[in-house]
């Protein structure tokens, strides 16, 4: 017996730490990330947690870059390094040292964006005590660490398991941060758990259709799935309802309509750095799965789910622009233009081809960057009760501040589409993906184009209060940035410049990354 | 070919101007207006040397310059320049200067940046230059776009009544002719092969669906640019809110890219296409100049009428570009440039009757021609060259025109005609109603309303008389220019030859 036992080792499977080094960076300093947060004193908390971060995302970052070029699956089969997933990977590590700087900002308010204890009840003595007194709580750092590496394990997974871990170590982060917001502290907590309770019920929808396609394959991973496309004996039944239940849980996360209605009040209640850091972040993180989903394990029925995911495309645009033509509050508008953006993004997904894949990701990289810096600019129209959200206390800004109002101008300019700003050359690249692609593509289009138009006049009638409209006596002023939300303004306004006048470089970095492992 | 880089020059020295101008301090209006019109006077320098430069019988395309852009998507900086478009350039250089002159005084009195108006016209020029010097189709897309800023701002900072409406009703129409173009440049692009070089794509087959939609897709864009009925509606608000020199511009470049892109993109590029909805442009041409000309002799609005009166000539052009012959085609590129001499004329003229009673309103004048004798009569002068009194530029235009068409569309050209006489109508009568008959008694008390024509107003009108003079007299220059390139036009590109003349004798022959 003994002999048996000794005679059978465990075999653990070969990590190739050297593709994994991104993650484990992230994830080590998360951990060490919490460990400041109990032995390190509190006044020197932020300076650490912040230095800390910094550190890990650009250490990750060299990580990834040195790793360019591999194309590899390690740990038994359930991650893949290959070229979307570095470029990926990248995008989430840059969009999210980008907020972090915004996050870490405290020149605006005293103490930061984010509540100290976020347990003690909203509206209570104690909470009062703490909104006047207390400096913010830093344990935002550790749970965006938590929630970057699970976005990248997210990104690289190669089987439907791994994903679902990934899935759930990022958005729990992220339940938590939406409600750490430090003003209107109810309105944060509010969005917070709606945000979990839709999540929650995607998160089931994707372990369920997990569950049939395991029943209709035999295998979790992505190439046992398309090769059981054509060699299972199983009802196909299993097969297409799975992958509408993969396909809702990653929509739900990408913002895409029917599943987009947690975007508006989501939006809206978080503190503002986190809405960005979501708003880039896990739309890189979502669109990335969603594209190996689609394209690696599911390419053989991609003639089954073009025509459905083309009508959700379609609708997604559509809800998205009209919707956002009434709002009047400056983040629901752009939470509503990120649900119209998730629209371009699926044309892009929906040519099935190198170019829809390479298209998909730069327009994810130019939107990141562009959403991010506009959230910056959000943060900075406030007025003694915090920030200033309703559009029209934004009337007249352009009188006031117009640097600011200038930057925010581009960026609803590169929203619109633009030529000559990244909005443009984005869209152009999804377009032109999916109109080579064919068929459904054409439709696509038009829907886009019909967007487009209907969005542009939300976007100019914030330009229209911004420039053409006399200051009320409730105008806010606008907020000096301090150092680090300007660098976050900075690099937004040069990306954004950049990747419209000189897309080249990125789109042939697109280009050679476009190829996914199976 | 010349190997000095003449357009890539034109197109970027105004921004670099815009750039400086706009750095400049807001408590120094007058530097920054003085700069301005320097930088835009050295411009229209190099755009005269540009001129001389071109040879007529020469090469259809020269001063071709092309740098590499977006290797990716087949796009490049491609600039390049043919008989029209050189008229076109030639009438942006001359106009800016002008418009910069006489808006010396229209930003201020508000509590807008002084510097940041004329950044906004040299910006504006710049895009300008090259929307008509872009040879390559995403460039144009790009150019045709961009130009759309800089005016939003013009009007809506810096013009009058009700112009956040007019400045949002300009942007958003030209933004949505813009997005349906869009769809036809990624249409296009699929179908050509990736490239976006124009010389190339005229040389490439299409399907007939497929050209008939990328077709009406550029055609819409420019549609609303031009304006054609019934997409013109933006006009009359955006003219009578814009600020004179702005308004100048708008109807005198900016609406010309509408017919100047027809004549380069849908005709060549789509030349089946073109043919089959030639009768539907030409009816949308036709209800424009009776339609339009019917609106203009009713308005109170003297901003207004002119802007009708814009809509109005722009249904000749359209007549003379689909009428697919060499006379035709000829008249309508002249047209193009008289129209921006004249109509631009009248704007500012207008402008300057504004600038004195601070209205626009045709019942608060009267008779003005008592007080200001001098402005009556150039505004006389402005009225005549629109109704294309022979003598003057738009009279051998319009002549081309009608002449064109009628060899080839008798009915076409007879309703066109009716829209001469309606220009007499909107054009005297409103020359009648301001300038002549019994002073208006409420006149009187208006100080500014008797100073008449000073120094530097009459250096801006000056010169667009001078030229629509000698244009009216002479034009010979600018044809010899503009024909072989129509010529190439329609017979390259859309392969039609000018109707033979019938060898019938007439009844005097006898």
């Amino acid at each position: 017996m003994s002999d048996v036992i000794a005679a059978e080792t465990l075999k653990l499977p070969h990590l190739n730490y050297g593709a994994l080094a991104p993650m484990l960076v992230l994830f080590g300093a998360a951990c060490v990330g919490m460990l400041v947060e109990a032995f390190v004193p509190r006044r020197s908390r932020p300076a650490v947690q912040l230095v800390l971060s910094l550190l890990a995302v650009a250490a990750a970052l060299v990580a990834v870059v040195m790793r360019s070029g591999t194309h590899t699956i390690t740990a038994g089969g359930a991650i893949a390094i290959d070229g979307p997933t570095l470029f990926l990977q990248g995008s989430i590590l840059v969009l999210g040292l980008v907020a972090l700087l915004l996050m870490a900002e405290r020149s605006l308010e005293r103490g930061g964006a984010f509540v100290a204890q976020a347990a003690i009840t909203a509206g209570s003595e104690a909470d009062r005590q703490q909104a006047a007194r207390d400096p913010g709580g830093t344990d935002v750092y550790p749970l965006a660490l938590f929630a970057m590496a699970g976005m990248m394990l997210f990104v690289s997974a190669n089987d439907l398991l791994t994903m679902f871990v990934a899935l759930e170590v990022f958005s729990l982060p992220l339940y938590l941060l939406c409600a750490l917001a430090r003003r209107r502290r109810l309105l944060s907590q509010e969005a917070a758990l709606k945000y979990f309770l839709l999540g929650a019920f995607a998160s089931a929808f994707f372990v369920f259709g997990i569950a049939l396609l395991y029943g209709f394959a035999g295998t979790v991973d992505f190439a046992g799935l398309n090769n059981a496309v054509r060699t299972s004996t199983q009802s196909t039944v299993l097969l297409y309802a799975g992958l509408a239940m993969l396909a809702i849980a990653l929509l739900f996360k990408a913002a895409a309509a029917p599943f987009h209605v947690w975007t508006p009040d989501v939006y809206q209640g978080a503190p503002t750095p986190i809405t960005g850091f979501m708003a880039a972040c896990t739309k890189v993180a979502a669109f990335g799965a969603l594209l190996r989903v689609l394209y690696v394990g599911f390419e053989r029925v991609s003639w089954d789910y073009k025509p459905v995911l083309g009508a959700i495309a379609i609708l997604t645009m559509l809800v998205g622009s009209v919707l956002a033509v009434t709002q009047t509050d400056i983040k629901r508008l752009l939470a509503y233009s990120s649900v119209a953006n998730a629209g371009y993004l699926l044309v892009g997904v929906l040519a099935v081809s190198r170019a829809g894949l390479s298209s998909t990701m730069f327009y994810l990289v130019a939107y990141g960057f562009t959403v991010l810096a506009s959230f910056a600019i959000v943060t900075l129209v406030r007025d003694p009760d915090g920030e200033a959200t309703h559009l029209s206390r934004w009337a007249g800004l352009g009188r006031r501040s117009p640097l600011l109002a200038g930057v925010f101008t581009f960026f609803l300019l590169a929203f619109a589409g633009i030529p000559l700003t990244s909005g443009f050359t984005s869209k152009f690249a999804v377009f032109s993906a999916a109109l080579e692609a064919g068929d459904v593509g054409l439709w696509l289009v038009i829907a886009g184009v019909v967007s487009s138009m209907i969005l542009a006049f939300p976007y100019l009638r914030v330009v229209v209060m911004m420039w053409l409209s006399e200051p009320g006596e409730t105008t806010p002023t606008v907020s000096i940035p301090g150092a680090l939300t300007s660098a976050a303004l900075m690099v937004g306004v040069v990306a954004t410049l950049l990747l419209g006048l000189v897309p080249q470089p990125v789109l042939d970095l697109t280009n050679r990354a476009a190829e996914f492992i199976r | 070919m010349s190997a000095f880089p003449y357009l890539s020059i034109l197109t970027i020295a105004p921004l670099v101007g815009g750039i400086v101008v706009a750095c400049l301090p807001r408590q120094r209006p007058t530097l920054a207006k003085r700069v301005a019109l320097v930088w835009s006077l050295a411009i229209l320098a190099l755009t005269a040397v540009m001129w001389v430069a071109f040879k007529p019988n020469g090469p259809r395309f020269q001063f071709r310059e092309s740098y590499p852009w977006i290797p990716t998507w087949g796009v490049r900086f491609t600039f390049a320049a043919d008989g029209i478009a050189l008229v076109m350039l030639a009438l942006i250089a001359v106009l800016v200067p002008i418009v910069i002159l006489a808006s010396w005084h229209d930003a201020e009195g508000g509590r807008r940046s002084v510097p940041a108006y004329f950044a906004l016209i040299l910006a504006l020029q710049s895009t300008m230059f090259g929307v008509f010097a872009a040879a390559d189709v995403f460039l144009f897309y790009a150019f045709f776009e961009v130009m759309l800023v800089p005016m939003y701002f013009l009007i809506g900072s810096y013009g009058g009544h009700q112009r956040q409406y007019a400045a949002v009703k300009f942007f958003l129409y030209s933004l949505v002719g813009g997005l349906f173009m869009l769809a036809a440049v990624v249409g296009l692009w699929v179908v050509g092969g990736h490239t976006f070089d124009w010389a190339t794509l005229t040389r490439i087959d299409m399907s007939t669906g497929a050209e008939r939609w990328l077709f009406l897709g550029f055609f819409l864009a420019f549609a609303v640019k031009a304006p054609f009925f019934p997409f013109h509606t933006w006009l009359p608000d955006a003219g009578a809110a814009a600020p004179a020199g702005a308004a100048a511009l708008l109807v005198g470049v900016l609406d010309k890219v509408g017919t100047f892109g027809i004549l380069r993109y849908c005709l060549p590029l789509f030349p089946n296409a073109s043919r089959y909805f030639a009768p539907l442009a030409f009816a949308l041409a036709l209800v424009g100049i009776l339609y339009a000309a019917l609106l203009a002799v009713g308005q109170n609005d003297l901003k207004r009428l002119v802007s009708y009166t814009s809509i109005a000539h722009f249904g000749f052009i359209g007549v003379g570009i689909f009428a697919f012959t060499t006379q035709a085609g000829t008249g309508s590129v002249l047209y193009m440039l008289n129209h921006g001499l004249a109509t631009g004329l009248l704007f500012l003229v207008v402008g300057m009757f504004v600038a004195r009673r601070g209205s626009a309103l045709i019942s608060d004048y009267g008779g003005v021609g008592k007080l200001v004798p001098v402005l009556a009569g150039i505004m006389l002068f402005a009225a005549l060259a629109s109704l294309s009194l022979p003598g003057l530029g738009p009279f051998v235009s319009e002549f081309l025109v009608l002449i064109g068409t009628f060899t080839v569309n008798k009915t076409v050209a007879v309703t066109a005609t009716v829209g001469i006489v309606l220009a007499a109508a909107y054009a005297l009568w409103m020359v009648q109603r301001t300038t002549q008959g019994t002073l208006n008694p409420a006149l009187s008390t208006v100080e500014p309303m008797r100073r008449d024509l000073n120094l530097r107003e009459a250096v801006v009108v000056a010169p667009l008389v001078v030229l629509l003079l000698v244009l009216g007299f002479y034009p010979k220059p600018v044809i010899d220019v503009i024909n072989p390139a129509v010529t190439a036009t329609l017979q390259q590109d859309v392969g039609v030859q000018d109707p033979v003349p019938t060898n019938g004798t007439t009844e005097a022959g006898r």
